[in-house]
């Protein structure tokens, strides 16, 4: 099995690592780079436990190779919170109670975040299309939609994620 | 500080979640790691006539290939007695995806590599993947040493109900299928097992943490104090993480062997053929009925499918069902038997409600069945069958099954001042008239469950040590508290609620309370969180200590105000003289106080810290009424649910965000259940749906808002008045769905439609049964 020499930026903290050419991003992200909020749920790309930003756009991170991630920009959940206050995001799951076991949690608000991303002011059939990649098993995605209704109206995807995007199309 | 109880607190969970913080089990490193892979078997019935491990034991990094050859003496895991199931493939496999050999390497990927490289020689045996294929005259038995495929066989009533159903009025034969689920929860099965001199150490997801260590030590013989089983974030569970897996035991054994920490981690594809299913019922059901609709007498024949081999919890679930046979209606005969039948399929246990939804479906069906026997409403045929509130408790005629202080009535009523019923059925009968519309449909179901499992002597025979649960209360000296409690969350919130029940007792802010739960070395003997018994029993047991503490520090601050302890009272946190404006002492000085013994009065030991077990009296019977609307598509079949509202008697509620968050994960797997999920299998035994790809978990578009609404009706079988409600939704919404999905179709004719109704089989009904 080939080894390749990768650069990838992980929440803004370069890295420059050797990675067999089958690793896949999410193994990268949290044994690697040791970020285990990104979870793996699924073995089909079905679930978005493992979903985070990659240049701006959100991608399920076991559906791509770490050697294919070269030379670009990842955020991670670990990335989202700004001066120990969580993102406009993460506050509207507490708020409103939009997680319960966590493990879906970080796809989640990672696909909330790129939704708001792309559409600030999404109603509701918009937020449930924006995370239909994504599964959750505890919470009957009520509580999910609300979340992320609160957060477009109390601040949207955040500062790390904005800044993240804008570096991304500059 | 107002009371606690009732509050909307936000979780104290959430921020580690949130922020990617959270310690599931594969979060966990510990140096020198080696990583388990299993050779699992691609045929559902087959005699092992070799296995060649040659290759993969000299593929790069492998520490080591296994099969049930090269462990002699490994002890199976614990089943009903004569039907224990071998770690690995005893010679024959007995369904798809049973463990033949594993291989452990150094890394994930090295495991995979080499479990690939393991050759194995199958002799193909008849495949019984169907409860009518095992039960077939020329079936021979899956399992050895047994005569047949029918396991267990029990009656649970004196009669056969026979001659009441012969008097009856009117008498009906329904056949009725719950189908077999998945669980899925977002996290398959993970573990991390730590084999030293000093013992075992094991990380698991679990419900089960101290179950868990007994069942290790049994297996091993070790001392329970040398293993040490730690639950820590667990991603989800419904009930298949009550299970103990053959891959927990050998985890421990291969870190035994390789003398390293061993990590399992499951795929999603291996979890749907290694994690037991749920449901797997047939019912065969004869109803008695007079003109009114009223329930005469009720015969239930259940037949349960247990899979390859039956685990311990799956097969106690029959019982259950039958005890809640009669829901929440006074019928005056119940005549209730099961079977447990072994196929070549996955092993069948526990799924949120475990036994109880198969109930409430059933009945809930029979009630509707006889109204339109009848031509009556199906909220008419309920009222008239419901047990009242003045009967209450209400013993039904299954020895200890007592239902608690509810209101049923109440609840259907409430609900329908939610729900516009006229204009619901005048919207259905004018959609029914344009061809342009789709049909509209509405369901009731008014149900009754189990939660706050115990007592000891029932939860004994699940194989637990008991029904109860610990909780240990202790004050630190500036008056914060930590709770240690035996119960297991994955997801209900008991940092948060148990905090509120302390913070209640004692007046400390819920944010100078933690909670420890999920170990076995720094939590008292416990036993998990199932069957919804958190706040019931769990909760109650907090109550308990909290509220020993409670008394300990009143005696320490009538002392240390110089006054009779029974005049002293306890405010925000603060010890008075009651009606005086006199001096006062805070919660934080009396437990450092605590620790002074010289000042201490006489007879009392240093420390705040108590330790309460609750035994709970009998189960907790929370209660309801749910209505859905669907809409049903008349092009493609497609049912959507367009209002779906709940009313929900768990007696007292502790956090109505959190109770809210229960019900509606809840619903969303019965309506889940109703309209998208079934694991089913070909012939061959092979599964049609072995990920989720093919298995139907909804997302956010195929699921509605929940309108959920409480009737708050205290329970008198535990201090906190709570009945648990976890499981309600789940319970009360796959009948809600289905009676709704038949009442948009049932001037068609339609009766009946199986689960799931998939857009397939409605749009077949559509256009056979209107004759097109």
């Amino acid at each position: 099995m080939s080894h390749h020499k990768v650069r990838i930026s992980v929440n803004g903290v370069p890295g420059e690592d050797e990675v067999e050419s089958r690793r896949l991003l999410v193994h990268y992200l949290r044994e690697t780079r040791g970020l285990t909020g990104t979870h793996v749920g699924c073995d089909t790309s079905n679930c978005g436990a493992c979903t985070v930003l990659l240049d701006g756009m959100t991608v399920k991170s076991c559906t791509v190779l770490a050697v294919a991630a070269d030379g670009s920009e990842v955020l991670t959940v670990e990335g989202l919170a700004d001066d120990e206050a969580m993102s406009p995001v993460q506050e509207g799951f507490r708020a409103c109670h939009g997680l319960q076991c966590g493990y879906c949690t970080p796809g989640m608000v990672m696909a909330a975040t790129g939704l708001l991303l792309e559409n600030p002011a999404p109603d509701e059939a918009e937020i449930r299309a924006g995370i239909e990649g994504n599964l959750c098993r505890c919470t009957g995605y009520q509580m999910i939609v609300d979340s992320v209704r609160w957060a477009a109206e109390n601040g949207g995807a955040g500062t790390a994620a904005t800044t993240h995007a804008e570096r991304a199309s500059s | 500080m107002g009371s606690m109880i009732g509050a909307a607190v936000v979780r104290k969970e959430d921020p580690a979640l949130l922020t990617g913080r959270g310690t599931f089990v594969e979060d966990l490193r510990l140096p020198g790691t080696a990583y388990m892979a299993y050779v699992r078997s691609p045929v559902a019935h087959a005699r092992i006539t070799a296995i060649d491990t040659q290759e993969a034991a000299a593929a790069p990094g492998v520490l080591g290939v296994w099969t049930h050859a090269d462990l002699p003496g490994l002890p199976p895991t614990r089943s009903v007695p004569g039907m224990e199931r071998p770690c690995l493939a005893d010679g024959a496999v007995r369904f798809v995806g049973e463990a033949v050999a594993v291989v452990v390497a150094t890394d994930r990927y090295l495991a995979a590599d080499a479990a690939e490289l393991v050759e194995v020689d199958y002799d193909d045996l008849p495949v019984l993947a169907s409860v009518a294929a095992a039960t077939a005259a020329d079936a021979a038995p899956i399992l050895p040493g047994l005569e047949s495929n029918v396991v267990l066989e029990q009656v649970l009533s004196a009669t056969d109900a026979e001659a009441e159903l012969a008097a009856a009025p009117h008498r009906m034969a329904i056949r009725l299928r719950n189908q077999r689920c998945a669980a899925v929860p977002m996290e398959p099965t993970v573990c991390l097992a730590d084999w030293q001199h000093s013992g075992l150490t094991v990380y698991l997801t679990t419900q089960t943490p101290h179950h868990m260590r007994n069942e290790f030590a049994q297996w091993f013989g070790l001392a329970q104090e040398q293993v040490r089983v730690i639950a820590p974030d667990v991603g989800g569970g419904f009930g298949a993480k009550a299970s103990c897996y053959p891959e927990f035991l050998l985890a421990a054994e291969l870190s035994r062997r390789v003398q390293r920490p061993v990590r399992y981690v499951e795929t999603r594809s291996e979890n749907m053929t290694s994690m037991v299913h749920g449901r797997a019922q047939e019912h065969d059901v004869e109803v008695g009925f007079d003109d009114d609709g009223r329930l005469l007498a009720l015969r239930v024949r259940i037949t349960q499918d247990c899979g390859a081999w039956p685990d311990t919890t799956g097969v106690g679930l029959p019982t259950l069902t039958s005890f809640m046979s009669g829901g929440c209606y006074r019928i005056p005969v119940i005549a209730a038997s099961f079977r447990s039948v072994v196929t070549n399929t996955t092993p069948v246990g526990s799924y949120r409600g475990a036994g109880r939804p198969e109930a409430s479906y059933m009945i809930e069906r029979v009630v509707d069945h006889v109204a339109a026997e009848l031509g009556r409403d199906p909220v008419e045929v309920r009222r008239v069958n419901l047990i009242r509130p003045d009967e209450m408790p209400y013993a039904t005629q299954f020895e200890g099954i007592v239902y608690d202080e509810a209101n049923y009535p109440g609840c259907l009523d409430l609900l329908l001042t939610h729900v516009d019923y006229d204009d619901l059925r005048r919207r259905r009968d004018a959609q029914r008239d344009d061809p342009t519309a789709p049909l509209l449909g509405i369901g009731f179901s008014t149900f009754v469950e189990m939660g706050g499992f115990g007592p000891t002597p029932l939860f004994e025979q699940f194989g637990y040590v008991g029904g109860w649960e610990s909780a240990n209360v202790r004050l630190t000296t500036d008056g914060s508290a930590v709770i240690k409690v035996g119960t297991s969350p994955h997801g209900q919130g008991h940092k948060t609620t148990f905090a509120q029940i302390v913070a209640d007792q004692l007046g400390i802010d819920i944010d100078r309370i933690s909670l420890l739960h999920g170990d076995t070395a720094t939590v008292q003997e416990g036993i998990g969180t199932m069957g919804s018994r958190g706040a019931p029993v769990g909760g109650s047991a907090v109550f308990k200590a909290a509220d020993k503490v409670r008394a300990k520090a009143l005696r320490i601050a009538a002392h240390m105000l110089e006054a009779d302890e029974s005049d002293v009272e306890l405010t925000d946190g603060t010890f008075r003289v009651a009606g005086t404006t006199g001096p006062t002492v805070t919660l934080a000085e009396v437990a450092l106080r605590s620790l002074k013994p010289h000042l201490l009065p006489e007879g009392v030991d240093p420390g705040l810290e108590e330790t309460a077990h609750h035994e709970p009296s009998n189960l907790s019977y929370p209660s309801g009424a749910h209505c859905c609307v669907v809409e049903i598509d008349r092009e493609t079949g497609r049912v959507d649910v367009v209002r779906y509202v709940a009313v929900d008697d768990c007696g007292t509620v502790i956090n109505p965000l959190l109770a809210t968050g229960q019900i509606h994960g809840g619903l969303a797997q019965g309506i889940a259940q109703a309209l998208y999920e079934e694991v089913s299998y070909d012939e061959d035994g092979q599964p049609r749906t072995g990920n989720l790809v093919t298995y139907t978990v909804p997302a956010a578009e195929d699921l509605p808002p929940y309108e959920t609404h409480h009737l708050v009706t205290p329970t008198s079988f535990n201090p906190l008045g709570a009945k648990g409600l976890g499981e309600s939704g789940a319970t009360a919404a796959p009948q809600a769905v289905v009676n709704a999905v038949v009442d948009a179709l049932s001037h068609l004719g339609v009766r009946d439609v199986e689960m799931p109704c998939t857009p397939a089989k409605v749009w077949g009904l559509l256009n056979t049964a209107n004759g097109s």
